[in-house]
């Protein structure tokens, strides 16, 4: 089902139960919230709060038990098993708090697994990685394997990969959480340059205050609900 | 996404040379014992396969394999002769007869003796001399490598090399002297012991005394005759086994089969190189699956399907299945090559090599599928799992 907004992600009263019986956990409780487009949305709250099962429902690795999540107007727990990994490929963009690089790849080359996973000839892939890389100040380490690069440049390669096929909707999962406060500072600096723009909205779980300040808003989360959505990181306080 | 599966299997050297080594190491084995088990089947045999000449072998009925030896009263070369069908017969001594050598010791050698007018059943290479010979006074042919090795003459000084027995030279045959005529080359025998050619009635003569001396009846079907219908015929009028050459090869090595502990000690070689191959091979398969698990979750987070993913795997595992078989059945012909002119036998036939190849594909989908079945199941939410 089709449902048109302007709004990129729509979720009404969401919830997730892992397991069944007394050893039942309940990780969200009926979560409403909107992100816009063109919006860099900030999950955040404590560790078991449901920050991260909620981006696995908007990114659609994740089934919920109940409500809805339209995503670019796409009911995403309708559609099939094949037509959601194509959805995922084609609209939503990782970085995920581990870098989670594909070690034997060179920057160039993990930058472009997106584009291959679509189907873009290697050359091709590559050739757009490349310029990629270049708009998150690593071209010049292309070659370079995930093991001689540090930190911040790893996660800068993450960057470009969740950009290269130029998704609607990317979703970070703690991207600076290992990373010092500068490296830190200048990934979400990076993130908020390059990939926040008009038709595009991210999604990122953190608990890092250091960088609430890029985000567009901020969703306060806690025991699977979402407390309250802020514009600054002063009104959390 | 083949790329990426080939790196991703390259990449982690440790585990990409582990799985080789298990690999190479179960086509090594499988290809070698096969190899030395067929080698052993063939020279059991490799008589019959030498004598190209007879269609057919007749025998008595009792005889089990080619050195399952029951005389036959000489009257019955006459019998089959008159066997409609038959183009020609020969008759075949074949016995076990001790040669003494010049220092005095004795060796057990293997006597064949060949029809004294067509010398049919003679060995299939002649190295030195000339098969006609044998027709010499006292004339023996004597195998090339016993010539070298079992039936050499003492060395001159202790210590030396044992000087090879040669054309001119003679030795003693149950007390007979014998003249070597010639040498020529035989297909090693299952016993390895020496094999000489000589005539015949000159076998009869050098063999003990008994009733019966004629071992086989080699039989000659006219053009156009069929020879499993000329045998039935040989057997319905003579009360005689007749069998055609290739029936008489899968008897004897029937026999080998059955009453031998060989196809068992070989096939534990085999099996074993196949489990330890399939252990080490899928063990370290599923391993490097199990390590790059978030890998695979993150490519599926990001869009790689299952089907594609299953690609992935399956081609890791094929692309490692062809290297370590190629080597293994690399490092298997080389120890053939190395080993030809020893006593070992090694003989590879295409099917060897086809049932090897079967081995690992088979040890590689295993493997494979161990891998599949957890990245399949695998959820990819994994990857937001720090």
């Amino acid at each position: 089902m089709t449902v048109a907004t302007a709004d990129a992600v729509v979720c009404r009263g969401i919830t997730k139960v892992y397991g069944s019986g007394p050893d039942a956990v309940p990780a969200l409780r009926g979560i409403d919230l909107d992100v816009k487009s063109g919006e860099l949305m900030m999950l955040v709250g404590p560790s078991g709060c449901g920050k991260t099962t909620l981006i696995s429902v908007i990114a659609g690795i994740l089934d919920q038990d109940e409500g809805t999540c339209h995503v670019f107007g796409e009911d995403v727990k309708q559609l099939g098993a094949r037509a959601k990994t194509a959805f995922r490929g084609r609209t939503v963009g990782f970085v995920f708090q581990a870098y989670n690089l594909l070690p034997a790849l060179n920057a160039a080359e993990n930058v472009a697994v997106p584009l291959l996973i679509q189907g873009v000839k290697r050359k091709e892939a590559v050739d757009r990685a490349r310029e990629v890389l270049e708009r998150v100040d690593l071209g010049h380490r292309w070659r370079s394997l995930p093991s001689q690069l540090s930190g911040g440049q790893q996660q800068r390669v993450a960057i470009g990969r969740a950009l290269v096929h130029d998704p609607k909707l990317i979703v970070c999962d703690e991207p600076t959480s290992a990373l010092d406060q500068e490296t830190g500072h200048k990934v979400m600096e990076i993130l908020r340059a390059v990939a926040v723009g008009p038709g595009r909205s991210l999604v990122i779980v953190t608990h890092d205050a250091r960088v609430f300040e890029f985000a567009d808003r901020i969703a306060k989360m806690n025991d699977g609900r979402v407390e309250r959505v802020v514009t600054s990181a002063k009104e959390l306080r | 996404m083949n790329f990426v599966a080939l790196k991703m299997l390259i990449g982690d050297r440790a585990k990409y040379i582990g799985i080789l080594i298990g690999l190479t190491f179960a086509s090594l084995l499988i290809t070698q014992q096969a190899s030395i088990f067929w080698g052993l089947m063939t020279r059991t045999y490799g008589q019959i396969s030498d004598m190209g000449q007879p269609d057919i072998w007749v025998m008595d009925p009792k005889v089990q394999f080619i050195d399952d030896v029951k005389p036959l009263q000489s009257t019955e070369l006459y019998r089959v002769r008159g066997v409609e069908g038959v183009e020609w017969v020969a008759p075949l001594y074949k016995g076990l007869l001790k040669a003494r050598l010049s220092n005095g010791s004795f060796q057990t050698v293997i006597c064949l003796g060949l029809d004294d007018s067509t010398l049919i059943g003679g060995p299939p290479e002649m190295v030195e001399g000339e098969l006609e010979d044998l027709r010499r006074a006292e004339g023996v042919i004597v195998d090339v490598v016993a010539a070298q090795g079992k039936l050499a003459k003492p060395a001159a000084t202790e210590g030396g090399k044992p000087t090879p027995l040669k054309v001119g030279d003679t030795l003693e045959i149950n007390d007979h002297r014998a003249v070597v005529v010639g040498l020529c080359r035989v297909s090693r025998t299952f016993q390895s012991q020496p094999v000489v050619f000589t005539t015949f009635s000159r076998a009869t003569t050098f063999a003990p005394r008994e009733r019966k001396l004629l071992s086989f009846v080699l039989v000659g079907a006219k053009p156009g005759v069929d020879q499993a219908e000329l045998s039935a015929r040989i057997r319905a009028a003579t009360g005689l086994a007749a069998w055609t050459a290739d029936e008489f090869k899968v008897m004897t090595m029937k026999y080998f089969l059955k009453y031998t502990g060989i196809p068992v000690n070989f096939g534990i070689a085999v099996l074993l190189g196949f489990l330890i191959g399939t252990v080490i091979a899928g063990q370290t398969f599923y391993n490097f699956t199990l390590e790059n698990i978030r890998q695979f979750g993150a490519l599926k987070a990001m869009g790689t399907g299952n089907g594609t993913l299953l690609r992935m795997i399956l081609l890791q595992s094929l692309l490692a299945g062809s290297i370590g078989y190629g080597i293994g059945v690399g490092l298997a012909s080389a120890f053939g090559l190395l080993t030809r002119n020893t006593e070992l036998a090694f003989r590879m036939p295409w099917w060897v090599l086809t049932a090897s190849a079967g081995a690992v594909l088979f040890i590689c989908m295993l493997s494979a599928l161990l891998s599949i079945r957890k990245v399949v199941k695998l959820e990819p939410a994994i990857v937001f799992k720090s």
